[in-house]
Protein backbone atom coordinates (compact mmCIF):
# COMPACT_ATOMS: atom_id res chain seq x y z
CA UNK A 1 0.00 0.00 0.00
CA UNK A 2 1.64 3.18 -1.18
CA UNK A 3 -0.97 5.96 -0.87
CA UNK A 4 -2.78 5.01 1.98
CA UNK A 5 -5.35 8.17 2.71
CA UNK A 6 -7.02 8.32 6.18
CA UNK A 7 -10.39 10.37 6.00
CA UNK A 8 -12.01 11.48 8.43
CA UNK A 9 -15.30 13.64 9.18
CA UNK A 10 -16.30 15.49 12.97
CA UNK A 11 -19.16 17.65 12.82
CA UNK A 12 -18.57 21.12 12.54
CA UNK A 13 -19.49 22.27 16.16
CA UNK A 14 -20.34 20.54 19.49
CA UNK A 15 -20.51 21.96 23.44
CA UNK A 16 -18.41 20.76 25.71
CA UNK A 17 -19.97 17.24 27.61
CA UNK A 18 -22.14 16.12 23.75
CA UNK A 19 -21.61 13.16 22.30
CA UNK A 20 -20.88 13.26 18.42
CA UNK A 21 -20.78 11.22 15.76
CA UNK A 22 -17.18 10.41 13.87
CA UNK A 23 -16.63 9.07 10.85
CA UNK A 24 -13.70 7.30 9.81
CA UNK A 25 -12.48 5.82 6.50
CA UNK A 26 -9.14 4.91 5.14
CA UNK A 27 -8.30 3.55 1.37
CA UNK A 28 -7.06 0.00 2.13
CA UNK A 29 -7.92 -3.28 -0.22
CA UNK A 30 -8.42 -5.71 2.69
CA UNK A 31 -7.12 -8.67 0.80
CA UNK A 32 -8.70 -11.65 2.99
CA UNK A 33 -6.27 -13.90 1.33
CA UNK A 34 -8.86 -16.25 0.26
CA UNK A 35 -8.43 -15.16 -3.58
CA UNK A 36 -6.59 -16.31 -5.97
CA UNK A 37 -4.84 -14.38 -9.02
CA UNK A 38 -5.10 -14.91 -12.76
CA UNK A 39 -2.04 -17.91 -12.34
CA UNK A 40 -3.71 -19.64 -9.63
CA UNK A 41 -1.60 -18.62 -6.64
CA UNK A 42 -3.29 -17.49 -3.34
CA UNK A 43 -3.20 -13.64 -2.69
CA UNK A 44 -1.74 -13.24 0.67
CA UNK A 45 -3.59 -11.60 3.43
CA UNK A 46 -3.06 -8.17 4.17
CA UNK A 47 -6.06 -6.31 6.11
CA UNK A 48 -6.06 -3.66 8.43
CA UNK A 49 -6.28 -5.79 11.32
CA UNK A 50 -6.96 -2.95 14.04
CA UNK A 51 -8.21 0.84 14.44
CA UNK A 52 -8.11 2.68 17.44
CA UNK A 53 -9.17 6.20 18.55
CA UNK A 54 -8.53 8.09 21.71
CA UNK A 55 -9.61 11.59 22.69
CA UNK A 56 -6.79 13.97 24.86
CA UNK A 57 -5.44 10.30 25.70
CA UNK A 58 -8.46 8.59 26.34
CA UNK A 59 -9.58 5.60 24.51
CA UNK A 60 -13.05 6.38 22.51
CA UNK A 61 -12.85 3.13 20.51
CA UNK A 62 -10.64 -0.06 19.82
CA UNK A 63 -11.61 -2.39 17.15
CA UNK A 64 -10.10 -5.70 16.27
CA UNK A 65 -10.51 -5.99 12.78
CA UNK A 66 -11.14 -9.51 10.33
CA UNK A 67 -10.63 -9.61 6.41
CA UNK A 68 -14.47 -9.75 6.36
CA UNK A 69 -14.97 -6.19 6.69
CA UNK A 70 -15.02 -4.40 3.53
CA UNK A 71 -11.93 -2.71 1.37
CA UNK A 72 -11.29 0.78 2.58
CA UNK A 73 -12.91 0.25 6.23
CA UNK A 74 -15.53 2.53 6.79
CA UNK A 75 -16.07 2.91 11.13
CA UNK A 76 -18.55 5.03 12.39
CA UNK A 77 -19.08 5.89 16.23
CA UNK A 78 -19.89 8.41 18.91
CA UNK A 79 -16.98 10.28 21.34
CA UNK A 80 -17.73 12.17 23.98
CA UNK A 81 -16.25 15.49 23.69
CA UNK A 82 -15.86 17.26 27.59
CA UNK A 83 -13.56 19.58 26.24
CA UNK A 84 -11.63 20.83 23.34
CA UNK A 85 -8.81 18.25 22.05
CA UNK A 86 -6.69 16.11 19.70
CA UNK A 87 -8.75 13.19 18.05
CA UNK A 88 -5.65 10.19 17.47
CA UNK A 89 -7.14 7.72 14.92
CA UNK A 90 -4.55 5.06 14.45
CA UNK A 91 -5.04 2.04 11.59
CA UNK A 92 -2.28 -1.58 12.10
CA UNK A 93 -1.74 -2.94 8.62
CA UNK A 94 -1.04 -6.91 8.88
CA UNK A 95 2.42 -5.68 7.26
CA UNK A 96 3.53 -3.58 10.79
CA UNK A 97 2.78 -0.51 9.42
CA UNK A 98 0.38 1.76 11.19
CA UNK A 99 -1.31 4.65 9.59
CA UNK A 100 -1.93 7.66 12.23
CA UNK A 101 -4.19 10.89 11.68
CA UNK A 102 -4.96 13.99 14.30
CA UNK A 103 -7.98 16.15 14.27
CA UNK A 104 -8.38 19.01 16.43
CA UNK A 105 -12.08 19.39 17.67
CA UNK A 106 -12.77 22.84 19.60
CA UNK A 107 -16.00 22.72 21.72
CA UNK A 108 -18.16 26.17 22.12
CA UNK B 1 -20.91 -54.04 -13.48
CA UNK B 2 -23.01 -51.61 -11.89
CA UNK B 3 -26.93 -52.69 -10.44
CA UNK B 4 -29.72 -49.87 -10.06
CA UNK B 5 -28.97 -50.05 -6.38
CA UNK B 6 -25.26 -49.32 -6.60
CA UNK B 7 -26.34 -46.36 -8.62
CA UNK B 8 -28.85 -44.92 -6.18
CA UNK B 9 -25.97 -45.12 -3.14
CA UNK B 10 -23.03 -43.47 -5.53
CA UNK B 11 -26.16 -40.42 -6.27
CA UNK B 12 -26.89 -40.62 -2.16
CA UNK B 13 -23.38 -40.42 -1.46
CA UNK B 14 -22.68 -37.49 -4.19
CA UNK B 15 -25.09 -35.70 -1.75
CA UNK B 16 -23.49 -35.77 1.49
CA UNK B 17 -20.54 -34.86 0.27
CA UNK B 18 -22.07 -31.50 -1.46
CA UNK B 19 -23.59 -30.38 1.45
CA UNK B 20 -21.23 -31.10 3.98
CA UNK B 21 -19.30 -28.04 3.47
CA UNK B 22 -21.99 -25.87 4.23
CA UNK B 23 -22.60 -27.86 7.53
CA UNK B 24 -19.40 -27.29 8.24
CA UNK B 25 -19.45 -23.69 8.11
CA UNK B 26 -22.64 -23.20 10.37
CA UNK B 27 -20.72 -25.42 12.83
CA UNK B 28 -17.32 -23.24 12.60
CA UNK B 29 -19.71 -20.41 13.44
CA UNK B 30 -21.34 -21.84 16.59
CA UNK B 31 -18.15 -22.30 17.83
CA UNK B 32 -16.83 -19.09 16.79
CA UNK B 33 -19.26 -17.88 19.06
CA UNK B 34 -19.58 -20.03 21.76
CA UNK B 35 -15.69 -19.16 22.27
CA UNK B 36 -16.01 -15.53 22.42
CA UNK B 37 -18.83 -15.84 24.97
CA UNK B 38 -16.91 -18.31 27.07
CA UNK B 39 -19.73 -21.07 26.48
CA UNK B 40 -22.46 -18.78 27.89
CA UNK B 41 -25.53 -18.40 26.45
CA UNK B 42 -26.03 -14.75 25.79
CA UNK B 43 -29.73 -13.79 25.94
CA UNK B 44 -31.87 -12.27 23.58
CA UNK B 45 -32.53 -9.04 23.47
CA UNK B 46 -30.67 -5.63 24.32
CA UNK B 47 -29.44 -5.40 20.89
CA UNK B 48 -30.45 -3.69 17.75
CA UNK B 49 -28.55 -4.64 14.31
CA UNK B 50 -29.37 -2.30 11.35
CA UNK B 51 -28.62 -4.18 7.79
CA UNK B 52 -30.50 -4.52 4.64
CA UNK B 53 -33.11 -6.67 4.24
CA UNK B 54 -31.62 -7.53 0.79
CA UNK B 55 -28.16 -6.63 -0.46
CA UNK B 56 -27.67 -6.33 -4.07
CA UNK B 57 -23.27 -6.28 -3.24
CA UNK B 58 -21.91 -8.64 -0.78
CA UNK B 59 -18.44 -6.56 -1.16
CA UNK B 60 -20.31 -3.62 1.05
CA UNK B 61 -23.05 -4.14 3.53
CA UNK B 62 -23.55 -1.12 5.65
CA UNK B 63 -23.96 -3.00 9.16
CA UNK B 64 -25.20 -0.73 12.10
CA UNK B 65 -25.22 -1.94 15.97
CA UNK B 66 -25.96 -0.42 19.39
CA UNK B 67 -26.35 -2.11 22.27
CA UNK B 68 -27.21 0.25 25.68
CA UNK B 69 -24.79 -0.77 28.70
CA UNK B 70 -22.56 -2.79 26.30
CA UNK B 71 -18.15 -2.82 26.68
CA UNK B 72 -17.89 -4.75 23.66
CA UNK B 73 -19.86 -5.65 20.81
CA UNK B 74 -18.46 -8.89 18.25
CA UNK B 75 -20.00 -9.16 14.89
CA UNK B 76 -20.04 -12.67 13.34
CA UNK B 77 -21.13 -13.94 9.58
CA UNK B 78 -22.48 -16.77 10.25
CA UNK B 79 -22.24 -18.33 6.57
CA UNK B 80 -18.93 -16.35 5.77
CA UNK B 81 -15.61 -18.77 5.25
CA UNK B 82 -14.42 -17.20 8.15
CA UNK B 83 -17.10 -15.85 10.79
CA UNK B 84 -15.64 -13.37 12.64
CA UNK B 85 -16.08 -9.73 11.59
CA UNK B 86 -14.90 -7.80 14.15
CA UNK B 87 -14.58 -7.02 17.89
CA UNK B 88 -15.41 -3.31 18.84
CA UNK B 89 -14.07 -2.57 22.27
CA UNK B 90 -15.59 1.04 23.64
CA UNK B 91 -13.62 3.14 25.88
CA UNK B 92 -13.97 5.92 28.57
CA UNK B 93 -14.54 8.69 26.20
CA UNK B 94 -16.92 6.56 24.08
CA UNK B 95 -20.01 8.95 23.90
CA UNK B 96 -22.69 5.52 23.24
CA UNK B 97 -22.03 1.55 22.68
CA UNK B 98 -22.81 2.14 18.78
CA UNK B 99 -20.90 1.41 16.01
CA UNK B 100 -21.40 1.23 12.29
CA UNK B 101 -19.39 0.07 9.17
CA UNK B 102 -19.44 -1.92 6.18
CA UNK B 103 -18.92 -5.85 5.86
CA UNK B 104 -18.72 -8.44 3.40
CA UNK B 105 -21.13 -11.19 3.06
CA UNK B 106 -20.11 -13.89 0.70
CA UNK B 107 -23.88 -15.43 0.60
CA UNK B 108 -27.33 -15.15 1.91
CA UNK B 109 -26.96 -15.92 5.81
CA UNK B 110 -27.36 -14.44 9.70
CA UNK B 111 -25.16 -12.00 10.43
CA UNK B 112 -25.09 -12.14 14.78
CA UNK B 113 -24.49 -9.35 17.08
CA UNK B 114 -22.96 -10.44 20.61
CA UNK B 115 -22.74 -7.63 23.18
CA UNK B 116 -20.52 -8.11 25.94
CA UNK B 117 -22.08 -6.12 29.11
CA UNK B 118 -20.43 -3.98 31.85
CA UNK B 119 -21.04 -7.02 34.81
CA UNK B 120 -19.42 -10.16 32.03
CA UNK B 121 -23.10 -11.11 30.55
CA UNK B 122 -23.68 -11.24 26.61
CA UNK B 123 -26.97 -10.38 25.22
CA UNK B 124 -27.33 -10.77 21.15
CA UNK B 125 -29.38 -10.28 18.05
CA UNK B 126 -29.39 -11.79 14.69
CA UNK B 127 -31.12 -10.88 11.52
CA UNK B 128 -30.78 -12.63 8.05
CA UNK B 129 -29.02 -10.37 4.49
CA UNK B 130 -30.14 -11.78 1.56
CA UNK B 131 -27.50 -11.12 -0.51
CA UNK B 132 -27.58 -10.95 -4.23
CA UNK B 133 -23.92 -10.87 -5.46
CA UNK B 134 -21.24 -12.22 -3.23
CA UNK B 135 -18.48 -10.56 -1.54
CA UNK B 136 -15.87 -13.14 -1.32
CA UNK B 137 -14.39 -13.11 -4.56
CA UNK B 138 -16.74 -15.74 -6.23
Amino acid sequence: MTDVRPRIRLPRSASAGDSILVKTLINHDMETGLRRNSAGETIPRQIINRFTCDFNGRNVIDCALEPSISANPYIEFEAIVDQSGDFVFSWHDDNGEVYTATETFTVG
Amino acid sequence: MLTRRDTLALGLGATAVATLPMGAFAQTADEVMATYTGGATPAEGGVTITAPEIAENGNTVPIAVSAAGAVEIALFATGNPTPPLGRFAFGEASGAPTIATRVRLGRTQDVVAIAKMADGSFAMARVEVKVTIGGCGG
